[in-house]
């Protein structure tokens, strides 16, 4: 309500301005809407939560400031009193050129809530700048503002504008220094148009897919794999009215750019802009929770840094990158390695020793404890002996005697560790039980695959979780030891093999020894069609049930037809199509056996396709292309049971797709037996197995009576 | 105040922010901005002189605090506080002359300044204001009044014009603040023009087909050669780039423009290139007490390089630039770590600085220093606005410049946060 009155006084004062001078205006996120730091985010919104002891936000609104932003509409969501008051009491309530503005509303579960919201409000005209309340960056906005306006001048369907970034993904994990997915982009080099967005790629289908009018509406398509999205997007006022026509749209990324990429109907374009010098990142997960705070502390982000930042306390910067408040209470036998932030009024005990760490305000440490790469927050009591790696510890909690964190832990606020007790790794720790699993909404899905927890209402949380905690009655719960206080989270389901990839910990070294062999393997079957492997791989793709994947045998036909017809017309060798088969088979996980008969399939249609006016010269093209062709047909018949399945297949040929066959069956049986693509043992069975069927079954059987007799004969004098 | 507090929140901020680049500018700015909070400083009838300063140290302190690094603000402010000590005190004596006064002066400000010779009250009655000080060298040796000898020396020539006029005036009151504003405006004016008053100076130093050696950019240097081509003098420069922001470049497009023979070279070839210089002319960020230079990355190798080869290293400053603090004072901020990103790409490196795989923690670390220290057995000439010094002297102009009370300014800041 204070909001909305707020919103109103801005609007007014703004209509006085606009004829003179407009506005550059931001949309800030207060809420991430996925529930990636839980069990964290149960008790403060993500954007308060200390990033080297200063909150999200503070980076992202001075940045809005010095970008020379001057309204920033501040949307709050979850916990939204905790945002409004920090706001109120921040500095940023009273800046003379620049206003910040919050907006509240407790029922919006995505981004594309808050936006239609926003847009309902009427508060923005022009363009704007969407932001999450978590993003860090340092890059000026004026040459991308420029872009963007000139590109609105001469089209108006340009309507956004995306910062993207060069950075490597890792080879070895498929996800980026930040802990994302390996994000794919088609960009037009010369116009820097957006052309296909997918961060969801799912690595083991080995392909991604364009669409075939992109190649042809641009003269040419550079695809990224080395590019982040820095999420910080530069916007017209049409984005919020497309929100509101597409009330389906929640994501911005998933549903909005994707959506826009693929319809041509009201043809908007998306744009890009890539910094280079300077720094934008958005902080997603706990992993990059902790490259951003490294980045920080390596002064990528300069100015916004913790000695210039940090506001009241002075903080002082000395060698090796180590960052120190002026009243640090310091013991002489502590060391203090490099890079590490160390709040103001703490005290760290007797030979303790801290690395690549952040350590908050009013932290009490004592003796002889190891922290190594891990973020404390404020008033924290660490007592003495206590082993501390890789881990995330919120306020006011107290590690007893000799407590052990293991890495990848998370010790959410106020959680009481007792004594000698060993966290274990990947561990989320909180005063309040986890929520019980509800599938029921499924709106949510889209925010967090990889885990099933739903979002509790948010107001519920504004509210009651403090009388929750006062009412509960602690007791020395068993599971974190003697003293202990707090639930420890079970790992969602799904998430549990994949919880390395967002930790704060880094990837340990046999589990990238492990991703590394895994993938070498499947390199080597992607690329390598030798028999051997395919004799292996056969055993395990006969287990799979097929029944699912009709559509897919479907598709997979089409492009073995594909294949082949290009293999035909290009004079592909042989061992190539052989090679490029497999592959096909590999990605579509096809058995043997059909892939075999799909071969078959298309062979027997380039006979038919190709010229022919009589029986016989039908005849003469099968004949040829089956010499041709025999050698790629061959190497996918192993045994028996696939020779009839092939011959099945024909069977079926002849009756449906291609009936000018049906009268050459006997002959085109007597081929495949000449050029030893099918064994006569192969045929006999089939003539076996069709002995009882139906007389409508027999029909091919009949025909070719003469060639089995035959056959039957010979074989007998052999055994004679 | 609320104007004046708005006023000071956004160039705290600016500086906070680094928006402010250069010393002169952020010199100017502050002094421009403590004459309107001493404007705006109601004064009380008894005690003035310490209501303004108290006023004036507030607001000195949070801006120092906003940017410790840029030392021009610090030195802006004690230079006000000294002007407003100064102006205090030249009244008073003004005062006493004409009330003729017993021998015991009972100002408190004149205590303080007990680390001065003592005079006679009878003889600070008698004396011009200006014979207060110790004299300074440069009015000793050319024999010539102070006040017409310096005239760009602000505090000197604003206190002898308003004490001609104060002695007559019985309100007291008003007096102060106009004489302290009037003073404050002459030393924004001495730093707006102090690239002139170096540059006046350079035929003297700039001789016919010398070559001169430089790194990086400066305002003051650019002047300063110019100064000596329109005069006719015919020379070289040799600009070295001045990595990593490569301002070098833009002097070296600078001078060509004004029609100087100029020669590019990296940082690296200095020590190669300064046997054919004559003399090496650079610009600095501060100059310390002690002679020292706080000077853009780089300069200690090139005047080292200038050491080894006999090469005279003349150092440019306008008078802001002097800070009255040596080097090794705890409060003094001596550099800068700026972003890594003007050394190398961002993505470029991000596969170098990947925790999530190895130990976690960066193996890379780049430092990106923006200053240098140049000691000053390495500096043969400073040539501020006020002429040219040896590095032993700057301390004598620092005490024409500052009031000692006033040094532990930035103390008291950092312990009071």
């Amino acid at each position: 309500m204070g909001a909305q009155k707020k919103g109103a006084t801005a609007r007014v004062s703004e209509d006085s301005e606009v004829v003179a001078h407009h506005p550059l205006q931001a949309i800030l996120l207060a809420d991430s809407f996925t529930t990636k730091f839980r069990p964290i985010t149960l008790e403060r919104p993500r954007v308060l939560l200390p990033l080297v002891n200063i909150p999200m936000i503070d980076y992202t609104l001075a940045w809005l400031e010095s970008a020379g932003v001057e309204e920033v509409f501040v949307f709050c969501c979850a916990h939204s009193k905790q945002v409004i008051g920090y706001l109120g009491s921040s500095e940023w309530s009273s800046k003379p050129d620049f206003s910040v503005t919050t907006i509240e509303a407790n029922d919006s579960i995505s981004a594309g809530d808050a936006l239609r919201l926003i847009y309902e409000r009427q508060v923005i005209d022009g363009d704007f700048v969407l932001i999450s309340g978590d993003t860090v960056s340092n890059m000026s906005l004026t040459q991308a503002l420029e872009e963007h306006k000139e590109r609105r001048k001469r089209d108006a369907n340009a309507i956004m504008t995306m910062v993207v970034q060069q950075s490597k993904p890792s080879p070895i994990t498929q996800q980026s220094r930040l802990g994302t997915d390996e994000l794919f982009m088609a960009i037009n080099p010369d116009t820097k148009q957006l052309l296909y967005y997918e961060d969801k790629a799912e690595y083991s289908k080995g392909f991604i897919s364009l669409d075939k009018t992109l190649i042809a509406d641009n003269p040419s398509i550079i695809l990224h794999n080395d590019k982040q999205d820095c999420y910080i997007d530069i916007c017209s006022e049409e984005v919020l009215s497309l929100f509101t026509d597409n009330f389906d749209y929640q994501h911005l990324r998933r549903h909005f750019v994707k959506g826009l990429l693929v319809d041509d109907i009201m043809g908007y374009k998306i744009f890009t802009h890539e910094i280079h010098s300077s720094y934008a990142a958005r902080i997603d997960n706990f992993r990059s929770y902790d490259t951003i705070s490294k980045d920080i502390i390596q002064r990528w982000t300069y100015p916004f840094v913790p000695d210039i930042l940090c506001g009241s306390s002075a903080i002082k910067l000395e060698r090796q990158g180590i960052y120190r408040a002026s009243d640090v209470t310091l013991s002489r036998s502590a060391q203090v390695g490099s890079f590490t932030v160390i709040g103001q009024g703490t005290t760290i005990g007797n030979n303790t020793k801290i690395s690549h760490s952040v350590i908050g305000e009013g932290c009490s440490i004592g003796s002889n404890v190891t922290i190594e790469g891990s973020y404390i927050w404020n008033d924290v009591t660490i007592e003495d002996g206590c082993k501390l790696s890789h881990a995330i510890v919120c306020d006011g909690v107290t590690m007893k005697l000799g407590a052990v964190l293991e890495p990848g832990v998370v010790l959410s606020f106020k959680v009481v560790v007792g004594e000698q007790f060993v966290v274990p790794a990947y561990s989320m720790v909180s005063l309040i039980q986890q929520p019980t699993q509800q599938d029921s909404d499924e709106e949510l899905e889209y925010a967090d695959n990889s885990s099933g927890i739903v979002e509790v209402p948010s107001d519920k949380l504004n509210g009651e979780i403090s009388s929750d905690l006062s009412n509960t009655q602690y007791g020395p719960t068993p599971e974190l030891g003697t003293g202990g206080v707090g639930y420890i989270w079970s790992i969602f389901e799904g998430g549990h093999d994949e919880e390395w990839r967002h930790s704060v910990a880094p990837i340990p070294t046999d589990k990238l020894a492990k991703i590394m062999l895994d993938k070498d393997e499947d390199e080597e079957l992607l690329t390598q069609g030798g028999n051997a492997l395919v004799e292996e791989l056969k055993s395990d793709s006969e287990d799979d049930d097929n029944e699912g994947s009709r559509d897919d045998y479907a598709s997979f036909e089409k492009e073995v037809e594909a294949t082949f017809l290009r293999a035909v017309h290009e004079n592909v060798k042989v061992d190539h199509a052989v090679l490029e088969m497999n592959g096909l088979r590999l990605s579509y996980n096809i058995a043997a056996v059909d892939c075999a008969a799909a071969i078959f399939y298309s062979m027997m249609k380039l006979a038919v396709e190709s010229s022919h006016s009589s029986a016989s010269e039908l005849h003469r093209n099968a004949v040829e292309v089956i010499t041709t062709w025999q050698k790629l047909l061959k190497s996918f018949l192993h045994d028996i049971d696939e020779e009839i399945e092939v011959i099945l297949k024909f069977e079926e040929i002849c009756l449906e797709s291609a009936k000018e066959f049906s009268p050459l069956f006997p002959q085109i049986l007597h081929l495949l037996y000449d050029k030893e693509i099918l064994q006569e043992d192969a045929i006999l069975r089939w003539a076996d197995e069709k002995e009882g069927a139906d007389e409508s079954d027999k029909v091919f059987l009949k025909r070719s009576e003469k060639f089995i007799q035959w056959l039957r004969e010979a074989e007998e004098e052999e055994e004679d | 105040m609320p104007g004046t507090q708005t006023l000071v929140n956004d160039f705290i901020s600016k500086l906070k922010k680094r928006k402010i680049e250069g010393s002169q500018a952020t010199a100017k700015q502050t002094a421009e901005l403590l004459r309107s909070v001493i404007s705006q400083t109601r004064v009380p009838y008894t005690n003035q002189a310490a209501a303004l300063i108290q006023s004036v140290k507030a607001v000195g302190e949070r801006l120092i605090a906003a940017n410790p690094v840029e030392l021009a603000v610090g030195n802006v402010v004690r230079r006000i506080l000294h002007i407003i000590r100064e102006e205090d005190l030249s009244l008073t004596t003004a005062a006493m002359a004409g009330l003729n006064l017993s021998a015991v002066s009972d100002d408190e400000d004149d205590a303080d300044r007990d680390n001065q010779p003592v005079l006679s009250a009878a003889a600070i009655a008698a004396a011009s204001r200006s014979t207060l000080r110790p004299p300074s060298l440069q009015t000793l040796l050319e024999d010539v009044p102070d006040s017409a000898a310096v005239p760009h020396t602000s505090s000197s020539g604003g206190d002898s014009e308003g004490k001609s006029k104060s002695a007559d005036k019985s309100s007291r009151s008003r007096k102060l603040k106009h004489d302290v504003i009037e003073a404050v405006n002459e030393l924004i004016q001495d730093i707006s023009t102090c690239h002139e008053q170096i540059a006046e100076q350079a035929v003297e130093h700039i001789h016919q087909n010398e070559v001169i050696l430089t790194l990086g950019s400066s305002r003051t240097v650019l002047e300063f050669l110019c100064a000596a081509k329109e005069k006719k003098r015919s020379f070289r420069v040799f600009v070295s780039e001045g990595a990593p922001r490569y301002q070098g470049h833009l002097l070296a497009k600078e001078l060509v423009t004004r029609g100087l023979q100029t020669t590019l070279i990296t940082d690296s070839a200095v020590f190669a290139m300064i046997s054919r210089v004559n003399m090496v002319i650079v610009g600095a960020h501060a100059v310390m007490a002690n002679g020292g230079v706080i000077a853009p990355v780089g300069l200690n190798m090139v005047a080292l390089a200038a050491q080894k080869h006999a090469v005279p290293f003349v150092v440019l400053a306008g008078s802001h630039k002097l800070c009255p603090l040596y080097p090794h004072h705890p409060e003094v901020l001596l550099n800068e770590l700026r972003s890594p990103s003007e050394l190398l790409d961002f993505g470029e490196f991000s596969d170098c600085l990947d925790f999530g795989s190895g130990i976690g923690a960066p193996l890379l670390h780049v430092v990106n220093p923006r200053f240098d220290y140049v000691p000053p057995k390495l500096v043969s000439l400073f040539i501020t606005d006020a002429g040219g010094h040896n590095p032993s002297y700057m301390y004598r102009l620092i005490g024409d410049y500052y009031s000692a009370d006033d040094l532990v300014l930035q103390r008291r800041a950092t312990s009071g946060n």
